[in-house]
């Protein structure tokens, strides 16, 4: 028998007039399990546990969440990466409303990402064949095109605590640079003037917590910083 | 885009580059005044008034007191709007601390230029 | 049920995967009323999971490549039960979709000259089997699948499609003339039910991998679409057809592309033996998935598996280097690092075949048309009904899916279902509106589970019916086998008819879902078991021991699933294409 006392964040607007705090013993016969495993066995006899979860590989974003205090995706986090103490805190991603137990309401996150109109936008008549683009231009897409929209990184960040209207946050600023970055996008210039205010790109203040939690191993501050120098050199 | 009126320049971007040119001033600012007081170990009232009395010396202190000004609405604008939450509290501080940073400027330039 | 409320569409989708967002594109782009209905985020769908690519003669690897090639290659990949009208559809419309697709601002990988990089699958040939190895599949790293679902979301947000998100659809309505009319469907957040009306409903639910213990199946493949088309008392085409991937990570069945070995990658046994040399000559390790994935459990039966129990196989790929791997490879070396806890530069990884695909599914036209049989065998189109991707069966895939032809199934048929749809509606299409009682009886099984007092837990039923479709329906079946899990299935299903919903609470109640998700899985589980008893020959991904070799005599068809009766019965395969000669049966080597 090898125990891991694990404590989950428990609200249920329906029954509960404020969160409370869970905990649970999970056997894991030493194995080396992911956090979603350990959800998955707690949920098997306690239905009423509510989280979001679906392709388990960590490429669909679904179950980010908040693990002993970090941000991350549950089914790629394995229990010795993150248990401290035979201990397993869950709570739902910091700074968004919750809906029920690990379950938070991403509307705020999402009008964010649909803010930066996050499509390839040009103008020139299409060719019968694709456009074309060179590998070099293509390989500024890499570390850009692979966001998987969880809100690790915008749920981490103390300046989309405070602005979630207004700061559009990392992972919306990832996608915005994704698009000025591609040499098949026309809307370069639009693109940034509808960013140049003082909230949408810079209430960042560098602190990184972005960088520190994409599960995907991205880079927003780095992406943040070329639209920035690509501001300025539009402006200047 | 976030509209707003409050901040100095109406841009994010002149913000940004206000809050870096004036931090780059106070910079030299001050590594000037350090290594000035380095320099001139007994340092008296004649020698400091003296400095003082030169118009370089009074257009860089200007520049300086220009650029504090400046740096400070932006970053405490910044505080106010990440903070404070109630419109109502947020207006009332900004222009307290509009009100201040006009009375620090205009009290520093009595002091260059005053008798 | 008259407080229930009601939403009207002209078009409803369910489903938000590749094939639901690129029909409610096309909608969407026509104005049309159109909403897509999806259980999940639209990005979280399981088309995002897809990663070698996406298969089609654009001809930027070889300027010479010709779409009739890789109909060729789909055709005998299907084991010649692919409905030949549809292939050739796919296939010729393909690079028209593909094309929209970089339009839409898909980061696709390049080749030198700018255009789209292309990396040789398996089961593709140049000149009808006789030029050699192709490279056909268009790929973004190897995170093709990923690239094309969020560039089909993000054009849907550009054209202001409504999202239905975190909706869960129960089952469909029909009217008294069994013309289906739209469904019955329920808000996750708040556990609202409401009925939406539409004029057409379209099946875009995907797979249901989730009917195996082990799949590279995200967890909401069960089925939904199906599960509703059978209880609605539609038939299924080819149930029995399910693709096991030879690669799916030991033990964490989660699938590496097989774009590893389209890279150079190659399968070893425990002697280290490049052992598909043996089984597939001229192929190798690129031969049909089927033929690899039989050759892999053949070797793990003869005692070269390898591991402390001998019971996988390595994926070799170390050769290939550091650059190979980072730069068309880098999503693999991540999962294997992970799951595998294997770099793959160094060391193999340890693989086995893993249910992957359903080739089977709602039969359709061309144009995402269900279709059932009238009384005399003879086809008849469900008025208001579509389907397309993974839970339609067109049938272009036939026995067994080629790789990379999945993503391209979901854009050209997605797309003609949408353009189908849209002249339909300008045409003006009138059904009866649903009774009361009609709708009454789509809230039957939702009723049913929030009124049940008692029985057995949701998990556990689960767990027996993958633990059942795993032992009797795997990669090689046979008659005493499957027998035995036909009857296991009829006793579970009365077991799940009698299971329990503890938490009947409204607020994002995921055991709630995951009941209904229950359902479905029976039904998908049944028809497949009872359609792989039914086909008495071997042909594709349907291997059996009792059956070793093709029957063309009898079975050269689709099987039809009929759930009323639980039945199969057969449907003619179309050996008509209109503009190239007809693919002849032949016996499938590579």
């Amino acid at each position: 028998m090898s125990m891991l006392q694990v404590f989950i964040y428990r609200y249920n607007p329906e029954t509960d007039s404020a969160p409370y705090m869970q905990e649970y013993q999970v056997d894991t016969q030493g194995r080396d399990l992911m956090v979603l495993n350990v959800l998955e066995m707690l949920k098997a006899e306690d239905t009423t546990l509510a989280y979001r979860r679906s392709c388990r590989e960590g490429v669909c974003g679904s179950d980010g969440m908040n693990m002993n205090g970090k941000n991350g995706l549950a089914c790629i986090t394995s229990l010795s990466e993150v248990v401290k103490d035979g201990k397993l805190t869950l709570r739902p991603l910091p700074g968004l409303p919750v809906v029920r137990d690990l379950v938070v309401d991403m509307a705020l996150f999402y009008k964010q990402y649909e803010r930066i109109q996050p499509y390839l936008q040009n103008d020139e008549p299409a060719p019968a064949i694709e456009r074309l683009q060179s590998p070099k231009e293509r390989d500024k897409l890499d570390g850009l095109y692979e966001c998987i929209l969880c809100a690790c990184c915008s749920t981490a960040c103390p300046s989309f605590w405070w602005n979630p209207d207004k700061f559009v946050g990392p992972a919306g600023l990832l996608q915005a640079y994704r698009f000025l970055a591609d040499s098949r996008d026309t809307a370069t210039r639009e693109r940034l003037s509808d960013l140049e205010d003082p909230f949408s790109v810079f209430r960042c203040r560098g602190i990184m917590n972005c960088v520190a939690v994409c599960p995907k191993g991205l880079n927003p501050t780095r992406a943040i910083g070329k639209i920035r120098e690509m501001l300025l050199a539009d402006a200047t | 885009m976030v509209t707003n009126i409050t901040n100095l320049g109406r841009s994010g971007l002149s913000d940004w580059l206000i809050q870096r040119v004036s931090a780059l001033v106070l910079a030299l600012y001050t590594l000037f005044i350090v290594l000035y007081l380095l320099f001139n170990p007994g340092l008296d009232y004649a020698t400091w008034s003296g400095l003082f009395a030169q118009t370089w010396m009074r257009i860089f202190t200007l520049l300086a007191l220009i650029s504090i000004a400046a740096h400070a609405w932006v970053g405490l604008w910044t505080v106010t709007t990440d903070y404070l939450k109630s419109t109502g509290v947020r207006v009332v501080a900004q222009i307290v601390i509009i009100l201040a940073i006009f009375v620090f400027l205009v009290w520093g330039i009595q002091v260059l230029w005053g008798a | 049920m008259s407080n229930m409320r009601s939403l009207t569409f002209d078009a409803i989708i369910i489903g938000g995967g590749g094939s639901g967002l690129r029909a409610a594109l096309e909608l969407a782009k026509s104005g049309k009323k159109t909403a897509v209905l999806s259980k999940v985020f639209p990005t979280r769908s399981h088309t995002v999971s897809a990663q070698g690519g996406i298969t089609c003669a654009i001809a930027s690897a070889d300027p010479n490549d010709d779409w009739r090639w890789h109909m060729y290659d789909t055709v005998k990949g299907g084991d010649y039960i692919t409905d030949q009208d549809a292939a050739e559809y796919m296939c010729s419309e393909g690079p028209k979709a593909v094309f929209e697709l970089e339009h839409m601002g898909l980061p696709f990988s390049r080749f030198d000259n700018g255009r789209i990089y292309q990396r040789p699958f398996g089961g593709q040939s140049k000149d009808f089997g006789k030029g050699g190895q192709a490279a056909r599949t268009c790929a973004a790293a190897d995170r093709t699948g990923h690239a094309l679902l969020h560039t089909l979301y993000q054009n849907n947000l550009k054209n202001n499609t409504t999202f239905l998100n975190e909706w869960f659809a129960v089952d469909l309505v029909k009217n008294a003339n069994g013309d289906v009319v739209g469904c019955i469907a329920m808000c996750i957040e708040t556990g609202e039910v409401v009925h939406v009306k539409s004029k057409a409903t379209v099946l875009a639910t995907g797979g249901a991998g989730r009917i195996y213990a082990s799949t590279t199946n995200a967890l909401i493949n069960t089925g939904d679409g199906i599960g509703m088309a059978l209880r609605a008392g539609f038939p299924m085409q080819d149930m029995e057809m399910w693709q096991f991937h030879p690669t799916g990570i030991y033990g964490a069945g989660v699938l590496v592309t097989e774009g590893c070995r389209g890279e150079g990658g190659y399968l070893v046994n425990k002697d280290g033996e490049r052992f598909m040399e043996r089984y597939a000559p001229n192929a190798k390790d690129l031969a049909g998935r089927d033929v690899v994935a039989r050759s892999m459990v053949m070797e793990i039966l003869e005692g070269r598996g390898c591991g402390e129990n001998g019971d996988h196989v390595f994926l070799k790929l170390d050769h290939l280097g550091e650059e190979v791997l980072g730069k068309r490879l880098p999503g693999i070396s991540e999962l294997s690092k992970i799951f595998a806890h294997v770099d793959p530069t160094e060391a193999p990884i340890p693989v086995v075949p893993t249910c992957h695909y359903m080739m089977g599914g709602v039969p359709t036209n061309v144009h995402g048309q269900a279709i059932m049989q009238d009384t005399k065998g003879k086809d008849k189109v469900i008025n208001g009904l579509f389907a397309c991707g993974e839970a339609a069966c067109v049938s272009v895939h036939g026995a067994n899916r080629l790789g990379g032809n999945s993503l391209l199934d979901l854009v050209v048929f997605g797309r003609a279902a949408g353009m189908f749809i849209e002249n339909a509606l300008n045409e003006g299409v009138d059904y009866l509106d649903a009774s009361e009682s009609d709708v009454d009886s789509a809230m039957q099984r939702i009723t049913r589970w929030n009124e049940s007092s008692g029985g057995e837990s949701v998990a556990d039923l689960k767990a027996e019916l993958q633990g059942i479709m795993q032992t009797s329906f795997g990669v090689f079946r046979q008659e005493d086998n499957m027998q035995e899990g036909v009857k296991q299935l009829a006793d579970l299903r009365e077991r799940i008819a009698n299971a329990h919903l503890a938490d009947k609470s409204g607020a994002f109640n995921t055991a709630r879902v995951e009941a209904l998700e229950l359902d479905n899985l029976m039904e998908v589980a049944e028809a497949t078991a009872i359609a792989a008893l039914e086909r008495k020959e071997s042909r594709g991904a349907h291997s059996r021991y009792d059956y070793p070799d093709r029957d063309d005599v009898n079975w050269l068809k689709h099987s039809m699933y009929f759930p009323a009766q639980k039945k199969v019965g057969k449907r003619d395969v179309n050996f008509k294409p209109k503009t190239v000669d007809t693919f002849e049966p032949k016996v499938r080597t590579y």
